[in-house]
């Protein structure tokens, strides 16, 4: 194939064909690990269900019917129906919207932040480094859900706080990966021959260090997302997250509680949909590890 | 030709609370290649380390071209003086193309017409036009060393330190390297001051070297003492005799002699 | 000679499986090690010296993999021996120096354990003759006061006396063949001529074998009876180390002549032609 032969050309012609010819060997890597493959389908279909939710729902995630409640599922009701008599194979479609935003904009906010603190602390060292990590020492002590409650107990329930509250108390980790990291390269020859050419404190953070700090990033981000759509679940099961009628999964096992003896499906079907969407996350990012992983980078 | 290219004055270094180098005083003309001979520990690195601003706790004087130098980088010192590290895996960023590395420089101190002066670089350091866009580990060991002089010489500095440049690369690339280096300094007119254990290498780079032992200078000499032994220190003799110095004779000669002996 | 020799390879290939397919290291090398002859593997970077000298004590790990038509030691094919066998032969009957004393030695025991402990995986000993070889050894490799050496830490050590310690190490099972990768390279040049010295004088005085695998010619032709040079995978010279300055082969004269001289009078270095063969 003239493409294939045209991106991993080992002599590239220009910039682009470099990083294109890099991304297709790595995505290549990624393709031949059968776990990987799966996870990335897995999050493909989360991905298109939330784009297609419209067409791909058979009905309203909010309609109800009460002459229709607590249906088991059958070809009507694929998934069944809740207490309202709305159609739970909808509201799980539709929830999919939900748990990515809040995936989205939690991985949005936290990474880039964590990244950001990591990377200052670790370069810098000396006492900015020791107040930075005593702060996210502060916050990595107090498990992860208490502290996201306490955040959307002071700012009010609801979808934008939880996410605001998950990512608060996600940043710490990714910091102290990214200061582990920096911490490993800091001193190397080409960091410092940055600084010999002139290159400002600043540069060197964002051109140099963040780019190494990334691969790893991603690859937490990627395994916390799992953890993300948990504690949002964590909090929609305790009425803290999404607020109905938002057919978010973890309030939607919260309302299926009640019956879950009698009518299983009600709170069982987002509950799966959340066990393979995490699984997912949690292939992917094993998958990205093996071909981001910086050790692994540096080989010939 | 009067004011010297690098000058250093009773130049003591620490790290933390050990003194690493001690009174360090020794002048390297313009256009002359130098040589800091010495073994591990000796505290050769760290004065290079010390002018080119990475190494910041030092007392004394240190100047370059006539302009005494502060205790760290800055932008206007990086237009004269330059520095080409031991290691040359572990000199280039592994995510950045050749191009990139060698571009950087340029962009920093706002230098136009990158491209044609990457081009150019490649060119002189004896790299293909080829390897501009790849990542070094697309790169052997020789290729990266060259990269990393050609990154060196970008801004078109004057003065140039170079720590072990050769040490981690194999004989006969690092005759390539050495080739390269000595060519250069002829056609730009450098100064090198040169940081090596082997004194072998002195004699083809350099033309004097001064030797560190425990931190101090203990002789500062012309190449051809390396020809004659004619060392006054004995520390330096040892050395000498330790790296196959032979008064009389070539290293090959010297080499199958003392086979005989031996045997 | 009478006897067998010491060491017979016949046709030994290392391959690498990648992606792209198999990678051959060593591509058919054959050689044979005379009893207590002491015989140098030169080569460059990526030539396979390293590789041979492993895959003599059968440590190619996967996905590396080795095969040999003949690989016979003091009688015994190393070939169709099993794990286990390997095991016993590996430190008692071959030793193996390595480059960096640093990476060899466990952290957190002190000399003097890990000195025993060698022993011990070979004899069983009482304490106080394990104690007593210990320090016997330790004083053989020109450590003073090798009672307060054997108590202290592999990084309260200098370079120099940790590689004397790898070599007591080694030595101290009294094994028939020594194997030393690079066993200087990592150190300064007035301790290289102490450690060689070292060496030599305790593989001579034990009637051991002796393989010095380096990158330095002058070295190897300094401390060995017989070279072979190396370079992509093949052998492509032998001879006797005195003779090595007439050696005709070109990668091997070309390999002398780019090292500079201590009275250098050339203005450039001539450069091996990289057209054909592995280029580095």
């Amino acid at each position: 194939m003239l493409t294939r032969d045209w991106l991993l050309d080992d002599s590239p012609a220009t910039l682009m064909q470099a990083n294109l010819g890099r991304a297709w060997r790595m995505t290549t890597a990624l393709l031949r690990n059968p776990l990987a493959v799966a996870g990335l389908l897995i999050v493909l279909l989360l991905l298109a269900t939330a784009l297609f939710a419209p067409w791909i729902a058979p009905e309203s995630p909010v309609g109800q019917n009460l002459s229709a409640r607590l249906l088991p599922p059958s070809a009507a009701h694929w998934m069944g129906t809740d207490e309202l008599g709305r159609d739970i194979f909808s509201r799980v479609v539709y929830g999919a919207r939900i748990t990515l935003l809040i995936v989205a904009l939690v991985a949005v906010i936290s990474a880039p932040l964590g990244l950001i603190i990591g990377a200052v602390a670790g370069y810098f060292g000396g006492w900015i480094d020791r107040i930075l990590m005593g702060l996210t020492d502060v916050f990595l002590s107090l498990p992860k859900l208490i502290l996201a409650l306490a955040f959307v107990a002071a700012l009010g329930p609801g979808i934008e706080n939880a996410i605001i509250a998950i990512a608060i108390t996600a940043w710490p980790a990714y910091a102290r990966i990214a200061r582990a990291e920096t911490l490993t390269f800091r001193n190397s020859e080409y960091i410092q021959a940055v600084r010999l050419v002139g290159g400002s404190h600043g540069r060197i953070i964002f051109r140099h260090v963040l780019p190494l700090c990334t691969s790893s990033m991603i690859v937490r981000v990627t395994l916390d997302m799992a953890g993300i759509i948990l504690t949002a679940a964590g909090l929609g099961f305790l009425g803290l997250g999404a607020q109905p009628p938002l057919p978010e999964w973890g309030a939607m096992i919260s309302r299926g509680r009640t019956f879950i003896l009698d009518q299983w499906w009600v709170a069982t079907m987002p509950g799966f949909a959340i066990i393979l969407v995490s699984l997912g996350f949690c292939f992917l990012g094993d998958g990205l590890r093996d071909v981001l992983d910086p050790k692994q980078g540096g080989e010939k | 030709m009067s004011t010297p290219a690098i000058s250093l004055q009773d130049l003591d270094i620490s790290y933390g609370d050990t003194k690493v180098v001690r009174g360090a005083t020794f002048d390297v003309a313009r256009g002359e290649s130098f040589a800091l001979v010495g073994e591990s520990g000796s505290g050769k690195s760290t004065v290079l380390k010390a002018i080119a601003g990475l190494a910041p706790e030092w007392t004394g004087e240190i100047s370059v071209l006539g302009k005494p130098r502060g205790h760290g980088t800055d932008r206007a010192f990086s237009e004269v003086c330059q520095m080409v590290f031991q290691d040359p895996y572990a000199s280039l960023h592994p995510r950045k193309t050749v191009d990139t590395v060698l571009s950087e420089p340029l962009a920093i101190h706002g230098i136009g017409n990158r491209g044609a002066r990457v081009v150019e670089m490649l060119g002189a350091v004896g790299l293909d036009r080829r390897f501009r866009f790849r990542f070094p580990h697309q790169l052997s060991g020789g290729q990266r060393q060259r990269v990393a002089i050609a990154r060196a010489l970008m801004l078109e500095p004057q003065v140039m330190l170079l720590d072990e440049p050769t040490s981690a690369l194999d004989v006969s690339v690092q005759a390539e390297i050495l080739n390269l280096l000595k060519r250069l300094r002829r056609e730009q007119g450098l100064t090198y001051l040169m940081v090596t254990h082997n004194l072998p290498v002195v004699s083809f780079m350099c033309d004097r070297m001064a030797v560190m032992n425990k931190g101090r200078i203990v002789e500062i000499a012309p190449k051809t003492a390396l020809y004659d032994g004619s060392f006054a220190d004995p520390y330096t003799r040892d050395l000498y005799a330790a790296s196959g110095g032979n008064p009389d004779a070539d290293p090959a000669v010297a080499a199958a002699l003392k086979t005989k002996d031996t045997a | 000679m009478t006897r067998a020799p010491l060491l017979e390879i016949e046709d030994l290939r290392v391959s690498f499986a990648t992606p792209t397919g198999p990678v051959e290291v060593v591509k058919g090398l054959s050689l044979t090690l005379g009893r207590e002859e002491r015989l140098g593997i030169v080569g460059e970077s990526g030539s396979g010296k390293s590789m041979t000298g492993r895959s003599i004590l059968r440590l190619i790990r996967a996905p590396g993999r080795q095969t040999a038509k003949t690989l016979r030691f003091d009688g015994l094919d190393l070939m169709a021996q099993g794990n286990r066998q390997m095991r016993a032969i590996r430190g008692a009957r071959i030793s193996m120096i390595m480059q960096d004393p640093k990476f060899s030695l466990h952290p957190v025991m002190t000399i003097g354990q890990q000195i025993a402990e060698a022993l011990r995986v070979h004899e069983k000993l009482p304490r106080r003759d394990l104690n007593a070889r210990v320090i016997e050894m330790l004083t053989s490799v020109r450590i003073n006061d090798p009672e307060r050496v054997a108590k202290m830490y592999p990084h309260e050590v200098s370079g120099g006396m940790g590689q004397r310690v790898m070599i007591a190490m080694m030595l101290i099972p009294r094994p028939q063949l020594l194997i030393a990768d690079e066993p200087t390279s990592a150190l300064d040049v007035s301790v290289q001529a102490q450690v060689l010295d070292l060496i030599q004088e305790l593989v001579t005085g034990n009637g051991m074998g002796l393989i010095l695998i380096s990158h330095d010619l002058n070295l190897v032709s300094r401390y060995c009876d017989r070279i072979v040079v190396m370079n992509g995978g093949e052998v492509v010279e032998t001879c006797a180390a005195r003779d090595l300055h007439e050696a005709t082969h070109p990668y091997t004269r070309g390999l002398l002549a780019a090292q500079p001289r201590m009275q250098e009078t050339r203005a450039t270095l001539p450069v091996l032609d990289r057209t054909e063969g592995a280029g580095t």
